[in-house]
């Protein structure tokens, strides 16, 4: 029956456990997500949410166990962010996706530049691409803001858009967004989340990332509740209401919950 | 309105602007208080032959600090390089002794930098910590393998190697001048249209940002301390060459030449963006002071007070027009302009403009 499963994922993760020396930050985690299904994944600091999205995106591998990204199994002693990105993860942070003082339109390529050959890079070709996602993929509308401006003179939500932009432009199956909507202001998450729409209407997958409990509610289709280094909870939004979720989260916050974890 | 900001915008746009504009005003004042020396040509082809050699140092230092580094010891190692190259050439007396020297002499530069980028990236030494550390290891060295003597390689002057580098086109202009000139266009298209220069951008601008983009942050980093020690040892072989001679201290004084020449240029200190255009008059407004108020014969005893007023008013106008702050005064400009209209109108024109 999982075998079945598998092509339907997006993302499969099968008892990964991460150890940092002795300090156990994550374990046994068991996590599916569908090809076109936006998981919030909610806990409070520590919870393990960071280091989960750190091997997904190819920063550092787990102590053990096995990632499938739709369907294809990754060798963890090659994977990095590149390979994560051939494998179609795109993963966008909360500050630290785009280069502050850089072009828009380079901030769209770097890391896979459109080049000629001895690498040097085709600008006119990356800006005009860079146009069209600004464009037709996040909707930027005459804001004064063109592929040259620099990132610096961008809102939070903003700069969101243009990571989630790029993501989707890559033809990522799978955005990972860590805290998008931290520190920003209301209207400002307005923004992000109708950019994280954009991603469910082009028929892929997401993993939201955030301790906003409103935010999430409002954009996901499932829960995924972690607490202290383990999935505690997997709940459809069908089955909860956005108040019930705020008390069980509480709950946890409280340790109420301790006896039923360990 | 809509066509003068456009102006603006284009002028603020072209790199090194206000630097090359510093350096016209300094040639300019030079030859009103120095007309005998400055409308001569003499004087220009003497800047084409001493400035190359601190220029090409220069041009490396804007990509190590606009990747957020620093090194200090480049100097060393247009010593050390430019004794490899004379020890060989001495050494060897043969036709092909002066090539593989200058082989020899990259290669050695390129050590130095390695060594530096494999510190700094692969340890986590702080690069301005590596590179002083390198610079008295180098430097020591050097002298210990020279004996603390100077070498005489006037044998050089009779190799096409010397016509190369450092000959004189149509008698007069130094080649060396064209190499620097190369150099710095090359280096421009590599930093602003190759992948390594956008590395080196995003690196300095945030090093997290540049990890999860998918750069190889340490690979950069050791490739960014070999081109400097490459460019250094290139430098080492413009100055030894020119010089016919070799001598232990030699280099020490572009330390901070180099350094101010970078700075003047508009690169900034804080890493993530760096001017080749500024480097570039940034190096020739620096190699020019010294002579220049020496030949307006206020004396030799005033070199360095100008020196220090002109890089301060370099750096100062180089913040002033730079980006956002000159569209911003512009932009308050207009709105005193709209004030002053509104009040005669009765209407408040400037609370449209705050708004738009």
């Amino acid at each position: 029956m999982l075998d079945a499963r598998v092509e339907n994922d997006a993302l499969r993760m099968v008892r990964i456990e991460k150890y940092f020396g002795l300090v156990v930050a994550l374990r046994h985690i068991d996590l599916n997500v569908g090809r076109n299904e936006i998981v919030g994944l909610i806990g409070d600091n520590g919870a393990g949410k960071s280091t989960l999205v750190k091997i997904l995106s190819g920063v550092f591998p787990p102590t053990s166990g096995e990632l499938y990204i739709v369907g294809q199994k990754v060798d963890f002693r090659s994977y990095n962010v590149k390979q994560a990105h051939t494998h179609g993860v795109e993963t966008v942070y909360q500050d630290k996706s785009l280069g502050e003082k850089q072009d828009l339109w380079r901030n769209f390529f770097v890391g896979r530049q459109i080049t000629y050959p001895l690498g040097f890079i085709n600008v006119k070709k990356e800006k005009e691409i860079a146009e069209e996602i600004m464009h037709k993929t996040i909707g930027f509308r005459g804001e004064g803001i063109t592929v040259d401006s620099k990132v610096s003179k961008l809102s939070g939500g903003e700069r969101q858009g243009v990571a989630i932009g790029r993501a989707m432009h890559f033809e990522a199956e799978l955005i990972v967004l860590d805290e998008p909507t931290v520190a920003l202001s209301l209207k400002e998450v307005g923004k992000v989340l109708d950019f994280v729409h954009k991603i469910k209407q082009s028929g892929k997958a997401c993993i939201y990332i955030s301790h906003d409990i409103q935010d999430v509610y409002e954009i996901a289709d499932r829960f995924v509740i972690m607490d202290r280094g383990e999935i505690v909870a997997r709940i459809l939004k069908q089955d909860i209401s956005l108040k019930a979720l705020g008390e069980f989260m509480l709950d946890y916050a409280h340790g109420r919950k301790d006896v039923e974890t360990t | 309105m809509k066509r003068e900001r456009s102006i603006l915008l284009v002028l603020r746009k072209l790199e090194g602007l206000p630097i090359a504009l510093v350096l016209t005003t300094l040639y300019v004042a030079f030859a009103i208080t120095a007309p005998n020396v400055f409308t001569g040509y003499r004087i220009y082809m003497s800047f084409l032959q001493t400035v190359p050699p601190m220029l090409v140092l220069a041009l490396g230092l804007t990509f190590v600090i606009t990747a957020g580094e620093i090194d200090l010891s480049f100097s060393a190692v247009v010593a050390f390089s430019g004794f490899i190259f004379a020890w060989f050439f001495k050494t060897f007396d043969a036709s092909w002794a002066a090539w593989v020297g200058i082989l020899l002499a990259l290669a050695s530069g390129a050590l130095v930098g390695y060594i530096n980028g494999l510190l700094v990236a692969k340890i986590g030494v702080p690069s301005i910590m590596a590179t002083l550390a390198a610079q008295f290891f180098w430097s020591g060295l050097t002298v210990l393998l020279a004996g603390g003597l100077s070498w005489n390689i006037k044998g050089i002057q009779d190799d096409i190697i010397h016509a190369i580098f450092t000959g004189r086109l149509f008698g007069v202009v130094p080649a060396q001048a064209f190499w620097a000139l190369g150099l710095a266009i090359f280096l421009w298209f590599v930093l602003n249209r190759h992948r390594f220069g956008e590395a080196i951008m995003f690196l300095g601008d945030n090093p997290n940002v540049a990890r999860v983009v998918g750069i190889d942050v340490e690979k950069t980093k050791i490739q960014l301390f070999t081109m400097m020690g490459i460019l250094a040892g290139f430098s080492a072989l413009l100055l030894t060459i020119e010089m016919n001679t070799f001598w232990t201290t030699q280099g020490q004084g572009y330390l901070l030449l180099a350094l101010a020449a970078v700075f003047i240029g508009g690169t900034s200190i804080a890493g993530g963006e760096g001017s080749i255009v500024g480097t570039f008059f940034g190096a020739y407004i620096i190699g020019s002071l010294e002579a220049g108020v020496v030949a307006t014969g206020i004396g030799g005893y005033w070199t360095s007070l100008v020196s220090g007023l002109v890089m301060g008013a370099s750096v100062v106008l180089n913040i002033l027009l730079g980006e956002g702050r000159f569209l911003r005064l512009s932009k308050r400009i207009q709105s005193w302009g709209l004030v002053a209209r509104s009040k005669s109108t009765g209407r408040s024109l400037s609370q449209d403009n705050h708004g738009s």
